[in-house]
């Protein structure tokens, strides 16, 4: 038998989203009674980074727009997500990113840009870009920073969030904000244990397994072929779930179910990157 | 924690600096910033092995050592000669011939933003590893000096700085007496009767904000003092610490009376080496003839602290949540507001941020009573105010008068201004006005009204000389050096207005490029998680709507 955590019981807060009234447990965000909210930074087994700012929603008495990822609900509050103030900056946000990263691999993101007309290449070919080579500097998985947004997420799962492991951190400042080992060390060189629960959380494909990247750049990688089965790891007695991806009967990644009360979607090395005598007998 | 540390070791020199400046510290994470200072004090730049070390000790991962280290612009990860001038290139230097200092410089030069010493522009500081640092430009006595009307200025330049008996001679310590005297809840009814608002730029009464943070139950309290004036073309902080140093260290421990604090950081911008000096004299003093410390004054149980900690080149750390991160040895990111810090501030506890001129204005209202205070200024705007004029005038210097004085008096005080062509009022985030339009009082009111602000007190003057479109290129620039990065509409909205501003200045935009600007300047101010994107085209909107700046 499980035993789930529920917690105490909690009020419930009555507020207008978009007109209709709607009730929520006290404590949730705006963005939990949302359906269909774009987000990139936010990541549903981490705290709200408030960074990316695509949720924005408009609630009254609010001088500026509000990032409903972490705006917790109050009593009352009036909040409208599909206002022209919301749609321009969300067409914006979009824009100004597509202009400085490369989202070519990053989920949902083609059709929010076409639903709110965001045209990135308006900056002009001149506008600055994060473009650089990929990091290929070990086996397992690949960092190609032209992909990066600075969602924070792979920093906040490799630190106190999850892992405690504090191999990368936020660097720099400004545009030149970048992910970073100490003094830009390659991963084998870093405090990197290789868990993987950095490319779990990444939204944009910034951070992929280096299967996948091969593939990729083969031209052989095929989603549309690919099944995902979910099975219990078999080297220790912890009982992580782990989903694998098959694509022409090999695994090409593996990630673990986010709702896993085990994993919350983290694994290490060995659940994450030992397959491969599966594939080798 | 089980950390991974680097195999490089420091110098002897490094190691012993870092040491030296932990000891009777806890070595908790919140001395990373103080340790880093000390290695690039040290030798000039940090190393692979004095950041080690430094991990080491406070049992931070050198990851996130390396984070908050290339954050600030004052610390270097490579190594570099061990002088280095610091040669201002912001607004009011720039109008004044940073340029040619520029090129006049033998030493290895850093351009630097606002260093905060615009009356004497073009300014330089220069820094010298294991030594001290000295501005380059001679003194310039306050241009007001002597003039009995002078409040919060009294004391600059007529009482020696370093001395508590002078400043107990000249009317120091009244205030916090009257204090004990009226206690705690008496402290914030005087200032909140006195109408009293924040002198930093956002304007908000600071009494509202003392009894918010004393009505919270959890405890500890924090008091921090943004000293960490970096607003382009702001120095009046500056001349009140380095010449009434003593004055807020008492409107510190005041506040913290009121609010129920029993530390104070204050938090001073790492370019201000003579304010930090006098500063750091004066909690010494303090402290040891009972002004500071536990049964301050006599008084029973009333305990207070102050530690002093320098800003290492960032201008976000002025930001009332971005501060707090800075001290407690992260980046100094600007958090998510709500939580406000009355409520979840410095170490998640109730936290006071003050300006350094409004709590001087605590001192006037407690020693004078807030009916005198009152009758100086308009019925809304309380006071008298500090102005940092500066730019194309004959008598730059920090000026002080009663709120309602025209701008049109104030550019007289300070010797008037023959072909006018602008006004850059309330700094980089604040706006300009037209020649036509000096006859506007000085008060927060009138300045709201009018569509802009009086910021953090800047005036700053553009005459005919001057190339306007240069002007609002390095506006644009400091913006995008400044952000942090952390929110999309700042870290790669300030890039994209930069480049277009370019290409207008240029020559070579079109429509198009003015469209491009009003929309990214619209997302900046609706969408950025602090005030430093939200204001940062402020300036560049109003010189084209208002100036009419034929871009």
């Amino acid at each position: 038998m499980t035993i789930v955590d529920i917690g105490l019981p909690r009020r419930l807060v009555e507020f207008t989203l978009d007109g209709e009234q709607v009730t929520v447990p006290e404590g949730a965000t705006i963005l939990s009674a949302c359906k269909d909210m774009p987000t990139l930074c936010y990541g549903d087994t981490l705290e709200p980074a408030n960074a990316c700012r695509v949720c924005m929603v408009e609630v009254e008495g609010s001088r500026t727009l509000v990032p409903s990822c972490s705006r917790k609900v109050e009593p009352g509050m009036v909040v409208n997500t599909d206002t022209e103030r919301t749609r321009h900056s969300r067409r914006l946000v979009l824009e100004l990113l597509g202009s400085a990263t490369d989202l070519s691999t990053t989920p949902q993101v083609a059709d929010w840009m076409a639903d709110v007309g965001a045209d990135p290449a308006r900056f002009g070919p001149d506008a600055a870009t994060v473009a650089q080579p990929a990091k290929v500097d070990n086996v397992l998985y690949v960092r190609d920073y032209s992909k990066c947004i600075m969602c924070y997420k792979c920093v906040d799962a490799c630190g106190d969030q999850w892992q405690n492991t504090f191999a990368i951190a936020v660097a720099g400042r400004g545009f030149d904000a970048h992910i970073s080992t100490e003094f830009s060390a390659p991963l084998p060189d870093s405090a990197c244990v290789y868990c993987g629960n950095c490319i779990e959380v990444c939204p944009t494909g910034a951070l992929s397994f280096r299967r996948e990247y091969d593939k990729r750049a083969e031209g052989t990688w095929d989603e549309s072929a690919q099944s995902a089965t979910t099975t219990v790891c078999t080297f220790c007695g912890v009982g992580c779930n782990l989903t694998l991806h098959v694509q022409d009967n090999e695994i090409v990644k593996v990630t673990s179910p986010h709702e896993s009360s085990v994993t919350h979607g983290n694994l290490c090395i060995k659940g994450r990157f030992g397959w491969q005598h599966v594939q080798n007998p | 924690m089980d950390l991974r540390f680097l195999e490089a070791s420091p110098s002897k020199v490094e190691k012993n600096a870092i040491d030296v400046a932990l000891v009777g510290t806890d070595c908790g994470r919140d001395q990373l910033l103080p340790a880093l200072h000390a290695a690039n004090d040290a030798v000039g730049w940090i190393s692979e092995g004095a950041l080690n070390h430094i991990c080491r000790r406070l049992s931070v991962p050198p990851a996130e050592a390396y984070g908050v280290a290339t954050f600030y612009s004052l610390f270097s990860m490579q190594e570099r000669p061990r002088k280095v001038v610091h040669v201002c290139v912001d607004l009011a230097c720039k109008v004044n011939g940073a340029e040619a200092l520029v090129a006049a410089q033998t030493d290895f030069v850093v351009r630097s933003p606002c260093l905060g010493v615009c009356e004497r522009a073009p300014a330089a500081l220069a820094v010298e590893a294991g030594g001290d640092a000295s501005y380059l430009m001679p003194e310039l006595p306050l241009p007001q000096l002597g003039d009995s009307s002078l409040r919060l200025l009294r004391r600059v330049g007529t009482v020696d700085p370093l001395s508590l008996d002078d400043y107990r001679a000249a009317g120091g310590y009244a205030a916090l007496r009257n204090a004990f005297l009226l206690g705690p809840q008496g402290v914030i009814r005087e200032v909140t009767d006195a109408k009293l608002m924040g002198r930093g730029g956002a304007a908000f009464p600071t009494g509202r904000k003392w009894a918010a943070t004393a009505g919270q139950p959890g405890r500890p309290h924090y008091l921090v003092c943004n000293a960490d004036e970096s607003e382009p073309g702001t120095f009046k902080d500056r001349v009140l610490m380095e010449g009434d140093p003593f004055a807020v260290i008492e409107a510190m421990t005041v506040a913290a009376y009121a609010t129920g604090c029993t530390r104070g950081y204050l938090y001073i911008r790492g370019e201000y080496p003579r304010a930090f000096a006098a500063l750091t004299n004066a909690i010494s003093v303090a402290h040891e003839r009972g002004f500071l410390g536990s049964n301050i004054m006599g008084q029973p149980g009333f305990e207070f602290d102050v530690e002093i900690r320098r800003g290492a080149g960032a201008y976000i750390c002025g930001e009332e949540t971005a501060i707090f991160n800075s001290i407690e040895g992260f980046r100094g990111e600007p958090r998510s507001k709500p939580p406000f810090p009355v409520e979840k501030g410095l170490f998640g506890k109730p936290t006071v941020v003050n300006n350094v001129e409004t709590l001087a204005n605590v001192l006037l209202i407690l020693t004078e009573g807030c009916q005198a205070f009152h009758q100086v200024g308009t019925p809304q705007s309380t006071g008298s105010k500090l102005f940092c004029v500066s730019g194309t005038v004959p008598k730059p210097g920090v000026y002080e008068v009663p709120f309602g004085t025209t701008l049109r008096e104030l550019l007289e005080l300070a010797g008037g201004v023959e072909d006018l062509r602008a006004v850059l009022l309330g700094g980089a985030a604040g706006g300009f006005l037209r020649a036509d339009e000096i006859d506007l009082p000085l008060t927060m009111e009138d300045a709201r009204a009018a569509g802009t602000t009086l910021g953090s007190g800047v005036v700053l003057v553009l005459d005919g000389t001057v190339d306007v479109g240069g002007f609002l290129l390095r506006i644009a620039e400091f913006f995008r050096d400044e952000s942090c990065g952390q929110c999309v509409p700042c870290r790669i909205g300030t890039v994209r207005q930069e480049e277009a501003l370019h290409r207008i200045v240029q020559r070579k935009g079109d429509a198009q490029d003015l469209l491009l600007l009003r929309d990214v300047g619209q997302v900046m101010r609706d969408s950025s998680i602090c005030g430093l994107g939200q204001t940062a085209w402020n300036a560049i909107e109003s010189a084209i709507d208002r100036l009419g700046v034929q871009l």
